[in-house]
């Protein structure tokens, strides 16, 4: 389809700005552009069937099944979108008078609270615009400990390598070593390999769990009591949280930290382009080192971002939280964990299961042997997904698997989209012993067929530019 | 898959021959086809130190990002500059298109024959 810049039509208008209710400003001159700005004109119209066009390009939890495994493509409830559209809350402005906020800070500190208990912490700051901005603060306030300790020796962060790419990311971005252990045949945390890695010099330890292939790691009070002993903090990366919301706490298995991603796990549809909000729990003896904020507020407080955060995502996930309820945050954890354990064992034997154990709320496929008997691969498998009406599952994650596809259908997904999902995958493992070919050219019948993912890694195109 | 047998080959899937005091550094084919369509590397400056089972750099593929681990100890003396620009090279030829060189190799690791290098990738496989 054509961009909105090559749809422009020169004297194109749309009436779309409200009437000035404030006095006319006239900027200084030199303040002012001597050019118009290269901006596409278009007709009210021509706007709304452009983005029409563009929505029908894509796939969205509104369109069908998306069991895209790691990312918890839940559907969220409208309800979530209608309050935090209250005028009450769109329209308040980060300056205004506290007398004014009162409501504002009124949600603020109930979604602290309330996240607090489902996390076992004892304060949180929702500044973090995102999870990887709430991972990096939760390291800052794991190296500001230790150095509020003088204990200055401390340089390394441990990251198993079934973590999130994001981990050892933060923890370089955070100025420490990154020292990666590997996972134990079991996909678990290989406790041998951590007690080698401890030391005076380790820092902390950063762990997701359920882990990245979906397996709850049963050793964690061990893990994290052996960080303990060696003098270390344990960060606990919030992104698997939906498995385990409300059911056991990361406070519990001894974790100091967390960061939770409210758009994924909170209401708020995930993989929208933002914004977002990381929260950063921590437990009581961390809470000084948090950044200063509209709920916090001291002396030597840095922020991490400007004003409240993202709020209306806040919103969103009180919302979500008041909606469902004491029971109904352990249930829709409980639910995610039987849809992911029911598809599984549907697909079974066909498409086989990395790791052939009770999983957590996905679950990861191997093809490795699949391929070599078929020459059909993951990413095969995945775009012939398109043309059921799926979305694919994330392929090729974690990198300890070979020809992985990991499946994550979240507790929005009803039994019989489940029944369907298992049929079609069934259908297709039979199709690449039957008819290989037509698998390693699909989609078929999409708007889009395979693009070209390695010129498009290699010579992107990321901004339109008017042809002279 | 093609395994020269002019080369020594590392568990780690790199490759390497002796240029009299220098040792020259690729990624072999089975590694390359592992990978896929190699779309960036990042490789060490001249002059930076190098440590056997080490990453000296790594490579991106449209997959996934994958480290290079050094067969060898020592300083490098050239990296494949060409590499920077044209990464699928890596992909043509792996061996026609070296990575590193390295010079002062105090350390290499235990290394391997083609043959016994094509058994172990048999397994891998």
């Amino acid at each position: 389809m054509k961009l909105i810049f090559e749809k422009s039509m020169p004297g194109h208008r749309s009436d779309l700005l409200p009437a000035l209710d404030v006095p006319a400003f006239d900027l200084p001159a030199s303040m002012k552009r001597a050019e118009k700005p290269a901006l596409p004109e278009l007709s009210e119209t021509e706007v709304s069937r452009h983005y029409t066009e563009l929505v029908q390009q894509v796939h969205g939890v509104n369109c069908g099944f998306y069991p895209l495994g790691s990312c918890t493509m839940k559907y969220n409830p409208r309800i979530d979108e209608e309050t935090a559209a209250l005028e009450g809350f769109t329209h308040v402005h980060p300056l205004a008078d506290e007398r004014d906020t009162a409501g504002c800070r009124k949600v603020l500190e109930t979604a602290k609270e309330l996240l607090c208990e489902i996390t076992g912490m004892d304060d949180m700051t929702f500044e973090p615009a995102a999870g990887a901005h709430g991972e990096f603060t939760g390291v800052l306030l794991i190296k500001q400990y230790h150095k509020s300790r003088g204990d200055e020796a401390r340089r390394k962060i441990i990251v198993p390598d079934s973590a999130h790419g994001t981990n050892p990311a933060t923890a370089a971005m955070c100025g420490f070593d990154v020292v990666n252990i590997a996972s134990g045949p079991d996909g678990l945390v290989d406790l041998d390999a951590l007690k080698a890695a401890l030391g005076p010099d380790v820092a902390g330890l950063m762990l997701t769990n359920p882990n990245t292939v979906g397996l709850f790691d049963s050793n964690i009070l061990e893990i994290t009591r052996l960080v303990h002993e060696a003098g270390g903090l344990c960060y606990y990366d919030g992104a698997n949280l939906n498995a385990v919301m409300g059911v056991v706490r990361p406070g519990d298995m001894g974790f100091d930290c967390v960061h939770l991603n409210l758009h994924k796990t909170f209401a708020t549809p995930h993989g929208g382009g933002g914004p977002g909000a990381g929260a950063v729990g921590c437990k009581a003896f961390l809470a000084d080192f948090l950044p200063r904020s509209v709920t916090m507020d001291g002396e030597g407080r840095l922020q991490v971002r400007s004003f409240a955060g993202n709020f209306l995502v806040v919103v969103k996930a009180l919302t979500y939280i008041l909606t469902l309820g004491r029971e109904g945050i352990p249930e829709a954890a409980e639910n995610a964990v039987l849809n992911a354990n029911y598809l599984m064992e549907k697909i079974k034997g066909t498409f086989e299961p990395a790791f052939d154990r009770v999983c957590m709320h996905e679950f990861v496929l191997t093809l490795d042997k699949y391929k070599k008997e078929t020459g059909v691969s993951a990413l095969d498998v995945a775009k012939s997904l398109i043309d059921y009406g799926m979305h694919p599952p994330t392929m090729y994650f974690p990198l300890i698997v070979h020809e992985a596809l990991m499946l994550e259908p979240t507790e929005t997904e009803s039994k019989a989209t489940l029944d369907e999902a298992a049929e079609i995958f069934r259908k297709l493992y039979k199709q690449g012993f039957e008819d290989p070919e037509t698998m390693r050219t699909a989609p078929h019948h999409a708007v889009i067929g395979r693009p070209d993912e390695v010129r498009a890694a290699r010579n992107p195109i990321l901004r339109w530019k008017k042809e002279e | 898959m093609n395994y020269p047998a002019s080369l020594q080959y590392s568990r780690d899937h790199e490759w390497l021959s002796q240029e009299g005091d220098i040792a020259v550094i690729g990624i072999t084919d089975f590694a390359q086809h592992e990978l896929g369509d190699v779309v960036f590397i990042n490789l060490p400056e001249v002059g930076d130190q190098v440590t056997a089972g080490e990453a000296f750099g790594d490579v991106e593929s449209v997959k996934a990002v994958s480290d290079l681990l050094s067969p060898v100890t020592g300083i490098v003396a050239e990296i494949n500059e060409e590499l920077l620009d044209s990464p699928e090279l890596l992909n043509d030829d792996p061996y026609a298109n070296w990575i590193i060189k390295v010079e002062q190799v105090t350390d290499t690791e235990e290394l391997m024959s083609a043959a016994a290098y094509a058994d172990l990738c048999e397994t891998e496989a």
